[in-house]
């Protein structure tokens, strides 16, 4: 009996069969090819897809856990308080040719005060009538009531010493450049850098957030490399090509090299490649070149105020009035220091070349006798007279250099460790930042080398 | 509030007769009326016929039929245009009308009044001529709270001693050779003033903060913003490499929720831990007149074992019964507050910022700030005057000037806002901010009342966008304490005047009124 029905089971299941393979072939094709396509899907599922954990969200209570766990780092690092910035010299009086330091004087080669403007009595004068007239402080941005009579004086007195159109005035140095450049150059720009240039530049550059690409300092071949290798891509794109806009940073005279840039070159290699330049003339004004003009005037910080400026054709210093943030956020230059910035600008202008051959005859006489020191190393353009000096290779440390400082200073020589904060692009290597005053005499300079000389021996001793 | 203290002897520095201490109690209420439909509505029709002309001359201009009158770039070809047209579209078309009402060159001492160096323009606002006359106004635009701006007394006799003694400029970084015995002495005292273990003081306001929230925080850290923080704090949080979250105004509440999902979430993509969390905070709010929530933040951040961040920069001086910020208004523990900031510009009339907190801190910011290591450190007569004016500050003696100065402004800020907001203006802000604006929502209103204003001998500052939101344009009366109140009277009339013409008295909460009406 179990057989008989087996058997016609097995009948049924034959027709049943049959049945389906019939029923297949009169079946519309596109129906098969469904039923073929789900049942690979379910292979698919079953064998090959990995399986998804699935998230669950976080309970109150997990949540509450993970905050109550949850510990920040303390807001500062543990200090170190022999640091030399928490034991720095304070001095008393005016920071001139010579400073007072614990009531001994000593000759300052530290300071930014090339034509000795600080404690100038004409400029003193000027910044008193100007405390007589307007008070301290401006109470306001440029935009609302800031704006004051002697401001525009100044800026019209600068563009007119630079021949250029117009001129504007911020009321800090280092954020007049640190503004400057996200003013013009925006995201999809490309700033060509040089390695070498200050602090303030490096931010400025940051807050762009434009491409940068640095070239080895003063290196002109490895600018035009530079300059070559984003010509080959503008090529490629020249639609995006017309929308990006180029500018060169560079500085007149190099705050952390004391050396020039190569200007002619650059300003040939400009027309060739279509950018602009944008020329940080901070130590070169007043410096070089025979009316003081800087770098533009020789190839064909001085000033003793505080504040920085920029000039260029109306065009272009239009712009900054409403995109640069630390000229339109921020209070504008106190007057006094506006005044006795314009005073300063007389002085130059009256001594007209005396000054200036002065400052660059000195810096040559200073340059030749440190050389003849040996075991330093001097770095700088033999006309600048802002210098840097170096032990040779591996002698060359802070503390070693912080030791020929102090002992300077007992012999009252006042010259200080140029300071930088790690996080530079391009870390310079420690040194001693020296500054001519031009009102130094020969017998001052030689006590200097005199000075450094006997530091060099106590160092390597 | 009635005028209880009895008149007093002709001081030169205080208003006889109306001169009351800061109530004790500090206030929660900050009104802010909604929108009025017609408003909104006129506003953006406003806007939206300022651009057709817009685009309409600018196709004139592009045709040569009008002349462009703006410096134009001489390009050599081949160079990429400086700057792209439509950034300018704004500058050119809106801004450019109204040019007049800002930028405005002045010629004395910004103090009580002001006198305006008269301009005209033959081609509507692009650009000036000066007429050689001044015209002397009453001054509501300046930074001027505690009417320390002043050309002669003992403050600027301090000053010009001090150029003769320690010059114009140091010409040094701090930490080089640029740190003068005066620089500890302003740091000490302001510590003495705040009440911190410490201070700290930099040349310039903006700088203070764009340079030195990149020493606190870096990458991996969190930073929770208020929306309306200046720009300078934004510009900090930016260099710093942090991520920036931005929480809704003063709402506490969207702030606690932030705060939750940041430290549960970690950072993004790695869902590290946070290294830090900083909240940054204003004390007043130049543009709003609003005062930070001080004791709710407090209570979060320690909650949430966050670091406070608060930006002084209007309230130092303005604020609280001694004149030590909303920290003082407030009656919070300075030590709550992690890292105070400031600046000397508005209310010690000088230029400048600090920081202050404990030792370690400061000590921190000495080696690290970008500010100590690279740029000239504070001028000495700048810091002679804000050295004078702590002086007189510290001073508790009710009698003296710095008391009689702090009770005056708050006189002066009780007074104008009661009467200016019964008048029927929409006025938003706290109750006790010396910062007033009142609201004027479209573009045209805000140079009519700017220059209605200057015809009748008032200075204001009328701001607009991109500095407020697109309808909200408004006058922002910044008071003195070198204001009296016949000044104030005076601007009030005025004011109520401008205001018919322009139609602006619409307040539903505090129906118009007019002046004589609203006595207190």
């Amino acid at each position: 009996m179990g057989s008989s029905m087996a058997r016609g089971d097995i009948e049924n299941l034959a027709t049943d069969f049959f049945g389906l393979f019939e029923s297949f072939k009169h079946a519309p094709f596109y129906h098969i090819i469904i039923e073929v396509s789900l049942l690979l899907a379910v292979v698919w599922l079953l064998f090959f897809r990995k399986p998804r954990p699935i998230e669950k969200k976080l309970t109150e209570k997990e949540k509450q856990e993970l905050i109550d766990e949850w510990q920040p780092e303390p807001l500062v690092p543990p200090v170190d308080s022999n640091h030399p910035a928490l034991n720095v010299r304070v001095l008393d009086g005016i920071v001139g040719k010579t400073v007072e330091i614990d009531g001994r004087k000593s000759l300052n080669f530290a300071t930014f005060n090339f034509l000795n403007f600080v404690g100038n009595q004409r400029i003193a004068d000027k910044a008193i009538q100007a405390v007589q007239k307007y008070g301290v402080g401006s109470c306001g941005p440029r935009g609302f009531y800031g704006t004051i009579d002697i401001h525009l004086e100044l800026e019209e007195r600068l563009a007119k010493f630079f021949s250029c159109e117009e001129g504007i005035i911020y009321s800090y140095g280092f954020s007049t450049i640190a503004s400057i450049i996200p003013a013009y150059s925006k995201r999809n720009d490309i700033l060509f850098v040089d390695e070498g240039v200050h602090y303030a530049i490096q931010k400025g550059v940051e807050a762009s957030r434009s491409h940068v690409k640095w070239f080895r300092h003063n290196d002109i071949n490895d600018l035009e490399r530079l300059l070559a290798e984003q010509d080959v891509l503008d090529k490629k794109n020249p639609k995006k090509a017309r929308t990006i806009r180029r500018f060169l940073i560079i500085e007149g005279l190099y705050v952390n090299y004391g050396d020039i840039c190569p200007l002619p070159r650059m300003v040939e290699l400009k027309y060739k490649y279509k950018y602009r330049i944008f020329i940080d003339e901070s130590v070169s004004f007043g410096t070089i070149g025979q009316t003081g003009r800087g770098i533009t005037e020789y190839y064909e910080y001085s000033i003793g105020s505080i504040g920085g400026f920029a000039v260029g054709s109306s065009f272009v210093v239009d712009h900054q009035r409403l995109s640069a943030q630390g000229y339109c956020f921020s209070a504008s230059l106190p007057p006094l220091l506006a005044a006795a910035a314009i005073e300063a600008l007389n002085i130059m202008e009256e001594d007209h070349t005396l000054l200036f051959e002065t400052i660059m005859a000195k810096s040559k006489r200073l340059h030749k006798k440190l050389l003849s020191i040996k075991g330093y190393i001097i770095n700088g353009d033999e006309i600048s007279a802002l210098k840097h000096l170096r032990l040779t290779n591996s002698l060359n440390t802070v503390g070693r250099l912080e030791e020929i400082v102090q002992f300077a200073q007992s012999r009252d020589i006042t010259i200080t460790v140029a300071r930088y904060l790690t996080d530079e692009h391009h870390l310079p290597e420690p040194s001693i930042r020296l500054i001519l005053n031009v009102e130094m005499t020969d017998e001052e300079l030689e006590f200097l080398c005199t000075v450094l000389q006997e530091a060099l021996v106590k160092v390597t001793a | 509030m009635a005028k209880n203290s009895p008149k007093q002897k002709n001081k030169s520095y205080s208003n006889i007769g109306f001169n009351t201490p800061v109530p004790e109690h500090p206030s929660l209420n900050e009104v802010y009326e909604d929108t009025p439909f017609s408003e909104a509505f006129w506003t953006y029709l406003n806007y939206v016929i300022l651009n057709i002309f817009g685009w309409f001359r600018d196709l004139l201009r592009n045709a040569r039929i009008e002349n462009r009158k703006g410096s134009a770039e001489n390009n050599p070809p081949g160079f990429v245009p400086l700057y792209q047209s439509y950034e300018s579209f704004y500058t050119r078309n809106v801004y450019q009308r109204i040019a007049d009402c800002f930028n405005r060159p002045i010629g004395s001492v910004p103090g009580g009044t002001l006198d305006l160096l008269e301009r005209v323009t033959d081609d509507y606002n692009w650009s000036f001529n000066f007429t050689g006359d001044k015209v002397k106004t009453i001054n509501l635009g300046s930074y001027n709270y505690l009417g320390f701006a002043n050309n002669s007394g003992q403050i600027a006799e301090n000053v010009i001693n001090s150029i003769k003694t320690s010059g114009v400029s140091a010409a040094s970084a701090a930490q080089e050779c640029g740190t003068l015995t005066q620089h500890r002495k302003l740091e000490s005292l302001l510590a003495e003033f705040l009440g911190t273990e410490d201070a700290i003081a930099f040349g310039m306001g903006f700088a203070t903060n764009a340079l030195n929230i990149p020493t606190l925080v870096g990458k991996g850290c969190l930073i929770l913003s208020d929306e309306l923080n200046h720009t300078s704090l934004v510009l900090g949080s930016r260099l710093s490499g942090a991520v920036i979250k931005v929480y809704k105004h003063n709402d506490m509440i969207h702030l606690e929720k932030l705060l939750r999902d940041y430290i549960v979430s970690g950072q993004p993509r790695t869902h590290r831990p946070w290294r830090k969390i900083l909240i940054i905070v204003e004390g007043v709010y130049s543009m709003e007149g609003s005062l930070c929530k001080l004791p709710e933040l407090i209570e979060l951040k320690k909650k949430y074992k966050a670091f406070l961040y608060l930006d002084e920069a209007h309230s130092i001086g303005a604020m609280g019964s001694r004149g030590r910020g909303v920290v003082d208004y407030w009656k919070c523990d300075v030590n709550d507050v992690d890292i105070l900031m400031g600046t000397f510009t508005k209310s010690f009339a000088a230029a400048g910022g600090y920081i202050a907190g404990k030792k370690e801190l400061i000590d921190h910011i000495r080696i690290a700030s970008h500010a100590q290591t690279y740029a000239v450190s504070m001028s000495p007569p700048v810091v002679e005057q804000v050295i004078s004016v702590l002086n007189l500050l510290i001073d508790e003696n009710e009698e003296h000037e710095g008391r009689q100065k702090i009770n005056q402004l708050a006189w002066n800020t009780h007074y104008f806002r009661q009467r200016l907001t019964k008048m029927g203006f929409i006025v938003y802000g706290h109750p006790h901010s010396p910062v007033v604006p009142a609201l004027l929502y479209s573009p045209s209103k805000i140079a009519a009342f700017n220059r209605e204003m200057l015809k009748r001998g008032v200075a204001v500052v009328t701001v607009g966008f991109p500095a407020t939101p697109l309808v909200l344009g408004r006058v922002r009366f910044c008071l003195s304490a070198s204001h009296t109140k016949e000044m104030l009277d005076e601007v009030l009339k005025h004011a109520e005047e401008v205001g018919d013409l322009l139609n602006m008295r619409k307040s539903k909460l505090n129906p118009k009124r007019p002046f004589h009406e609203t006595e207190l």
